[in-house]
């Protein structure tokens, strides 16, 4: 809308420096080397040479799976679990005599558990396949041979092509950018999807290709690019263009992006230089892994220890089997002489008894199946789901604002939220809103802006006092009502224009002037409205505009050579326009750390306005006009410790000789074409800014999300460790650090970085590998400095904050560095990475992961945090402002940071515990049921019969026992929701594994074990030989199977009735449910024609039941099966309580034992003890 | 500490809806369900309730043991065992050759009744070693066939008796009804027959539905190994109670199975002889072989396993209980002191 206004502006002269402007280095002369051989045919796709390349196309799939690989590639990936293959061999030999039941009861678990968790691959799969298909099928302007630019679908294009990218569009591939609505080929884009920044960026194609501008031009437009091949390092580009005969070198500052977006640009007109898969953004991401949970590859673990123990028995019931067999027809003497010895079957033959026994072991293998539960895969699937239905309908995670609830996008990491150790967390839009509000300033060294923040209000709670100003912002917000975004600055003697009354107004005039004109803002008036928007290269900028705005120095216009404010008058109070004409920009740099305008008003003063970091501007001083610097350097470090960001604004007055005799030597600076033109442009930049007299300082929030220090604090208390990765700055970084309570200023700080003038100095040089030694050295000399400043402080209670920025976090991460940064960084605190690229992102996850084992959550909010989501244990999309990328990619979608607390300590720690019981429980059920089919065996000669009827067995894992199970698997909990927030420690329990440790794990293996063992001896024995009805009949076959079921079915759900903290009518039906089931199953089931029922042939009824003996027997045996558990609960309770036994007590003990209701006055809490 | 943190008791069931008019909103609706805030019980193991239970447990345990054992031994049982004395002298060397033998295998015995029994007397055999819950003997039977005379050829796993050498099928098939028991009992009190009543002996719904009425032994016991019993072929299986209780296999290769029932009273001190047809092969394979008498009391028969069990644990509870009355009057610590955690004294590592 604005752009036609803004058509003509030459920013090459308000970017007086030489960003923009390319030369050859040394890179350079490795085109066309390895590594650099890319070559690209500008506008001639079809050139034979260009076809016989064959670079990849831009279609581009993130899909795991295709229509013809799916069916192998996803079976594959099931029967990567073990249990899996198990029970495909059992099902396959299920049809074989061997089987000691029926084909069906085997087969059709089995098909049930992988046809599910194919399906559900399937339907993930598609919705990824969707994104795929929308992205290939967008439209984009093509050159063709017509001359004419034809729209084309994205995955059309080819290197070389010629394209033409409207405004607001994104980048189809990587271009390389030839000339643009503006005449010198500049144009903005906003990489928001890469780096996760929403400020603007320039891009400058070169001088020779911006005239290219109109479609005639492109006639005859040839060139060859030389350049790179694919690569993931978003910030480098080395490439040379041969055009008519020469050679340019082209630089990252010609490249556009696929992914990142055209703005404040008409249109544009580039080449295609990487495609598909080889563009920069794709080579960053890495392949949607499978995640699995650390619970779950435990489980693996447990099921081959569980496999040994079913290989093991089998082992021992054939090798008895096969001795027992061999014995029963020695030298034609039959032992046995009922089994018929002399005309046996392959699978009894005493003649051929190692045959015999080796069937055996295959028949026992099916037989013990029970020991590995198959439907404990399905069963997980199913609670996890049923625990996702619960995440995503938590009130408390549901944000109001952007109307989005929590969603739990894949329910495999349900549990692995309660182990969580390392959280890596991205900063712009995850830890603050990412929008800079102006909230303070010191003007002439009075402070004005009773704004609170975050970093204030927590300081003030942990001191316990709040205080009166406190509360009265509070109570302005209601007053003020209107909200400005960028502006949250409240001062009645400065706002609506009350300033001029201030004794020091001349002042503030001026400070609030140097924030309207030294800047590189565009603004964007709104025709209808006539309100103002600013387009600033970064939020710090836009809200210094905006401040300057609401406070009456409106910036309205700017033109190439000036800029017009709407300024109020001093003296008479009224709204004029005032225009400057603007002379130079002396550009910031993060070397310079500031910037500086020099303008000339309308009374004709020349004026150097200068804004930069306390840092160097305090150097810069006038030294005779030093009045305020004492109290400002106050005010900044009170602000700094109030977790803004700070800038010193002054200013100078130029004289006309002092200006031109420098101008003339600046302009000789930049036009100069030596090697080291940068530093003579800084020099001479830096003969201008000095003796500057001081105005005041600006404070500047990010403002953090609600509740996120809090948040961080109780994740603290918790046990987590937070990193923060973000492609910051450092100071940036930092500042956050201390908002969000990473930082203290009781902290000592360890910074490594490469910003070092010996470095710099290398740099300059351009040795490349000189500079590689050097920098490696110096990380290497600063880890090992760090390590020692930690060992030294050893004992005292000092804590550390590493802060490392991206160029040491690449030396730091190379193979030979990593093991002793990992080393220094977990011995920190807190970790800030900052300036770091997405790849680095993941890797830092990655190493933080492998080199800790421990588990890794990442949380960030953009696509450039992808990787990092992607390769953590855990990766957490913050559906937020920036795009929906990152959610997409994320396992959990949450809307606001905060509701990591409650992620994490409440669901977290729930799934954890419930799944780790469930499984232990599992294990427990299968292995005390799976073990009395052993002691059978043993009474049994071995030979594979079961004691029980095949249906029994068959319907064991389904309806018996399965549902309490599922149960404490969706509803258990320890404590509630709101004890779990406020005991933090409850968290350790998964941190630290306890709940699913191998000697709890095996406890419950051996309690299973106990348990069989109690329920086969005690039956058996205590019906040996007698009748055990009064009619005289004896126990036979039929009546022990059932008595001795009837006790497993009892035993294992009131050994879930006991081992679960939270009963509800849930619990309550499906526990006694279940067991009732069983009983009525039997009736049932006895009910039918013996053909069917065979040994259950009312068995119940007529035979069980009527005795007194079998209900006198059950009772027994299940309560002296329960009560070795009881009694080490007890005990353990007592003497070694876990930390939920603790807070249960407390709890316990504040409300004495009361069904039916559950919550608590905190006051009875605390009182507690 | 902090008080910031979403509360979840705050909302009641009315305070979710009334958020507005906007009715797209993806905000979740309230239940006491999906929050996860349903009324529950929850269960604590304080001493208190360890200790009542162990008392509960022991209360009702320890009468329960001692009224098994009264009944228990209120049950008079004659065990017999005469594998061996049943064998003439001379052929005790080569008990499977005598068994095999086509001798006279009459065998007489006296029992003394040590107590005095009331009718019904219950009559057992019993056998040892004898594993009828192998599972290729368990598998060699044919329900279908005996059940009904059109399914005669439904010989299933009947294995090696399945059919006779010309390929006629057997009734009833299998290795089971191959190895039927075949000794046989007559008893005399002072010279008198004692009646045994071989009637009810079998579960009644295995003679009604698993053993047809019009099914009738073919075939039996025709081929070159003689197995066990012979049956009469006029009468109908689900009159052949010897055959349908041996068919109702045994659970352990240690087991009884009912033989009749004399339905007189027997004195203390009285004699009584036993003829017994000692046919049956268990010498080849070691088997012992026990004539046993019993009564039944309102728990079945004599076996103080379960008295004496429920007598243990009742008093193990009992001890237990008192064990955590100690410890608790002891060393009342209470539980719930936060210095139990390990974790206080470094909060979180940090």
């Amino acid at each position: 809308m604005s752009g036609s206004t803004r058509r003509g502006i030459h920013f090459s002269r308000l970017y007086s420096f030489s960003c923009f402007r390319s030369n050859f280095r040394d890179e350079h002369s490795q085109i066309g080397q390895k590594g650099y051989s890319r070559i690209v045919y500008c506008n001639d796709p079809d050139n034979p040479e260009q076809v016989m390349l064959r670079y990849r196309s831009n279609y581009v799939s993130t899909t795991k799976y295709t229509a013809v690989n799916f069916i192998p590639k996803s079976l594959f990936e099931q029967f990567r679990r073990v249990a899996n293959i198990y029970f495909l061999v059992v099902a396959c030999v299920s049809f074989s005599p061997l089987a000691p039941y029926t084909a069906y009861s085997i087969l059709a678990p089995l098909v049930a558990v992988i046809g599910a968790t194919m399906a559900k691959e399937a339907v993930e799969d598609w919705r990824r396949r969707k994104q795929d298909v929308e992205a290939n099928n967008r439209k984009v302007k093509v050159y063709d041979k017509n001359h004419t630019f034809k729209e084309t679908r994205w995955k059309k294009l080819r290197v070389g092509d010629l394209v033409k990218v409207y405004k607001d569009e994104y980048f189809p591939a990587d271009l390389l950018l030839l000339s643009s609505s503006y005449e010198d080929g500049i144009c903005y884009v906003e990489t928001t999807n890469l780096d996760g920044e929403t400020n603007l960026k320039v891009k400058h194609s070169l001088d020779i290709t911006s005239p290219l501008h109109d479609v005639n031009a492109f006639h005859q437009f040839k060139a060859v690019i030389k350049c790179e091949d694919p690569n993931e390092d978003l910030y480098s580009f080395i490439g040379t263009l041969s055009y008519e005969g020469q050679q340019y070198p082209l630089s990252l500052q010609q490249i556009l992006v696929r992914d990142s977006k055209l703005r404040n640009t008409e249109f544009i007109y580039g080449v295609v230089v990487f495609t598909g898969h080889d563009t920069k953004v794709m080579q960053n991401s890495t392949d949607p892994p499978s995640k699995r949970s650390k619970i779950e590859r435990r489980m693996d673990k447990i099921i081959y220890v569980l496999f040994s123990m079913l290989i093991l028995v089998a082992f021992v019931g054939s090798f008895f089997f096969g001795i027992n067999t061999k014995k029963d027809n020695e030298n034609g003497k039959l032992k046995r002489w009922y089994l018929r010895p002399d005309d046996p079957t392959i699978f009894y033959d005493p003649k051929r008894s190692e045959l015999a026994a080796f069937f055996h072991f295959l028949t026992a293998l099916m037989l013990y199946g029970y020991l590995i539960p198959i439907s404990l895969y399905v069963s997980i699937e199913l609670v996890k789901v049923l625990q996702s239905i619960f995440i995503n309908h938590d009130q408390d995670m549901y944000y109001e604002e952007t109307d989005k609830p929590a969603r739990a996008r894949t329910s495999n990491l349900n549990e692995e939220l309660g182990q969580v150790d390392t959280i890596l967390s991205d900063k712009t839009g995850t830890l603050t809103c990412n929008s800079m509000e102006f909230v303070k300033c010191s003007i002439a060294g009075v402070a004005y802006g009773r704004g609170v923040t975050e970093v204030e209000k927590a300081l003030a709670k942990r001191k316990g006092d709040i205080s009166d100003n406190m509360q009265r912002s509070g109570d302005d917000d209601v007053d003020l009502g209107r909200s400005v975004k960028g502006f949250n600055f409240k001062d009645e003697r400065i706002m609506s224009g009350r300033w001029v009354y201030e004794p020091q107004s001349e002042m503030i005039q001026k400070f609030f002037r140097v924030l309207a004109l030294c800047h590189t803002a565009i603004p964007e008036v709104n025709e209808e409205t006539g309100e103002i928007a600013y387009e600033a290269e970064s939020p710090d900028e836009a809200a210094f505009v905006i401040a300057a705005r609401e406070l009456g120095f409106e910036f309205f216009e700017r033109s190439q050579t000036s800029i017009s404010l709407h300024e109020l008058d001093h003296e008479s109070g009224r709204k004029i326009d005032r225009s400057y004409t603007l002379l130079h920009v002396l550009e910031f740099s993060s070397a310079r750390k500031r910037m500086s305008v020099i303008v000339r008003n309308v009374e004709n003063q020349l004026m150097l306005l200068c804004k930069g970091a306390d840092s160097v501007m305090f150097e810069k001083l006038s030294k005779d006009a030093r009045n305020y610097e004492a109290i400002t350097r106050d005010h900044i470090k009170k602000y700094s410790e109030a977790g803004l960001r700070t800038l010193v604004v002054a200013y100078r007055e130029l004289s006309e000789e002092e200006f031109k005799s420098w101008e003339e030597e600046f302009l000789k600076a930049q036009t100069s074409v030596s090697g080291d033109r940068d530093s003579l442009v800084d020099e001479a930049a830096d003969k201008i800014e000095k003796d500057l007299i001081l105005l005041g300082a600006t404070a500047v929030e990010d403002k953090l999300q609600k509740g996120v220090p809090e948040c961080i604090a109780k994740l603290a208390k918790a046990g987590i460790k937070i990193w923060v990765i973000t492609g910051d700055k450092m100071e940036t970084a930092i500042n956050i650090g201390y908002a969000c309570s990473l930082l203290r200023e009781d902290m000592k700080q360890i910074v490594i970085t490469l910003d070092s003038q010996e470095i710099n100095e290398l740099e300059k040089h351009g040795d490349k590998e000189a500079v590689s030694k050097a920098s490696s050295a110096s990380i290497t000399n600063q880890i090992r400095e760090g390590k020692s400043q930690l060992t030294s402080s050893k004992g005292s209670s000092i804590s550390f904050g590493l802060i490392i920025d991206g160029k040491s976090l690449s030396f730091a991460l190379s193979k030979d560095m990593e093991d002793s940064f990992l080393d220094l960084a977990i011995s920190c605190t807190s970790v800030i990475c900052c300036r770091s690229t997405p790849k680095q992102k993941a890797l830092v996850t990655r190493l933080v992961k492998k080199g800790t084992g421990k588990t890794t959550l990442a949380i960030g909010d953009g696509a450039n945090d992808v990787g990092m989501l992607q390769e953590a244990d855990i990766g957490v999309g913050i559906s937020g402002v920036e795009g929906m990328q990152a959610a997409m990619s994320s396992d959990f979608a949450i809307a606001q940071f905060r509701f990591l607390e409650r992620l994490l300590l409440v669901h977290g720690h729930w799934c954890y515990r419930r799944i780790s019981m469930m499984i232990c429980y599992f294990f427990y059920k299968n292995i005390a049921f799976g073990f009395t089919l052993f002691w059978f065996e043993a009474h049994a000669s071995f030979s594979g019969q079961s004691a029980y009827n095949d249906w029994y067995m068959s319907f064991y894992n389904v309806f018996f026992t399965s549902l309490p199970v599922i149960a404490l698997g969706v509803f258990d909990q320890d404590v509630s929701a709101r004890h779990c927030l406020k005991y933090p420690i409850l968290y350790q329990e998964g941190l630290h594994n306890i709940l699913f440790s191998w000697p709890r794990i095996l406890g419950w293996i051996f309690n299973g074990i106990i348990s069989s063992m109690i329920i086969f001896f005690f039956t058996t024995n205590s019906i040996l030989l007698q009748a055990f009805r009064k009619d005289g009949h004896v126990v036979d076959f039929e009546v022990l199977g059932v008595m001795m079921y009837t006790c497993v079915v009892w035993t294992v759900n009131c050994q879930m009735a006991l081992s679960i903290n939270y009963f509800t009518w849930i619990q309550h039906f499906f526990i006694w449910g279940s067991i009732a089931f069983w009983y009525a199953f039997l009736v049932m089931y006895g009910a039918v024609s013996p053909t069917v029922s065979t040994t259950a042939y009312r068995v119940l009824v007529e035979a069980c039941a009527p005795s007194p003996f079998y209900w006198f027997g059950t009772a027994l045996v299940v309560v002296s099966t329960l009560l070795p558990y009881f009694l080490y609960r007890a005990f353990q309770t007592e003497f070694r309580p876990m930390i939920h036994d603790v807070i249960q007590k407390r709890l316990g003990r504040a409300k004495m034992m009361d069904c039916g209701k559950d919550e608590l006055s905190d006051g009875d809490l605390l009182v507690g003890r | 500490m902090n008080s910031s943190t979403p509360s979840s008791s705050a909302g009641g069931p009315g305070s979710a809806d009334p958020t507005g008019p906007r009715r797209s909103s993806k905000r979740p609706k309230y239940s006491r369900f999906t929050q996860q805030e349903l009324p529950a019980c929850k269960p604590i193991l304080t001493p208190k309730w360890v200790i009542s239970t162990f008392l509960l447990i022991s209360f009702i345990f320890i009468p329960i043991g001692l009224a098994s054992l009264f009944a228990s031994r209120d049950v008079v049982e004659i065990v017999h065992g005469y594998e061996t004395d049943c064998i003439p002298e001379g052929s005790r060397n080569d008990k499977v050759g005598f068994i095999q033998s086509s001798l006279d295998k009459t065998c007489n015995r006296t029992l003394r009744v040590p107590k005095e029994m009331k009718q019904p007397i219950y009559v057992y055999y019993e056998l040892d070693n004898f594993y009828q819950n192998h599972r290729r003997y368990v598998r060699s039977r044919s329900d279908h066939q005996l059940r009904s005379p059109t399914s005669e050829h439904n010989i299933g796993d009947c294995g090696p008796e399945g059919a006779t050498s010309n390929r006629t099928h057997i009734v009833p098939c299998g290795l089971i009804a191959w190895s039927l028991f075949n000794d046989t009992y007559g008893f005399t009190r002072n010279n008198q027959q004692l009646n045994i009543n071989k009637r009810d002996i079998s579960w009644k719904s295995d003679r009604d539905r698993k053993f047809g009425r019009n099914v009738y032994p073919k075939n039996f016991q025709n081929g070159m190994l003689i197995g066990g019993g012979r049956l009469n072929s006029s009468i109908p299986l689900s009159e052949q109670e010897d055959l349908i209780v041996w068919m109702r296999t045994a659970a352990l290769p240690n087991f009884r199975k009912l033989y009749g029932k004399i339905e007189v009273d027997l004195q203390a001190g009285e004699i009584i002889n036993v003829t017994l047809q000692n046919n049956y092969n268990t010498y080849s394979f070691k088997g012992k072989k026990k004539l046993v008498l019993s009564t039944t009391s309102w728990l079945g028969g004599k076996n103080s396993f379960l008295g004496i069990a429920y007598l243990t644990v009742g008093g193990m509870s009992f001890f237990l209980a008192m064990v955590f009355v100690v410890i608790y009057l002891i060393k009342p610590r209470q539980l719930g002191d936060p210095s139990y955690l390990s974790w206080n004294r470094n909060p979180g590592g940090r």
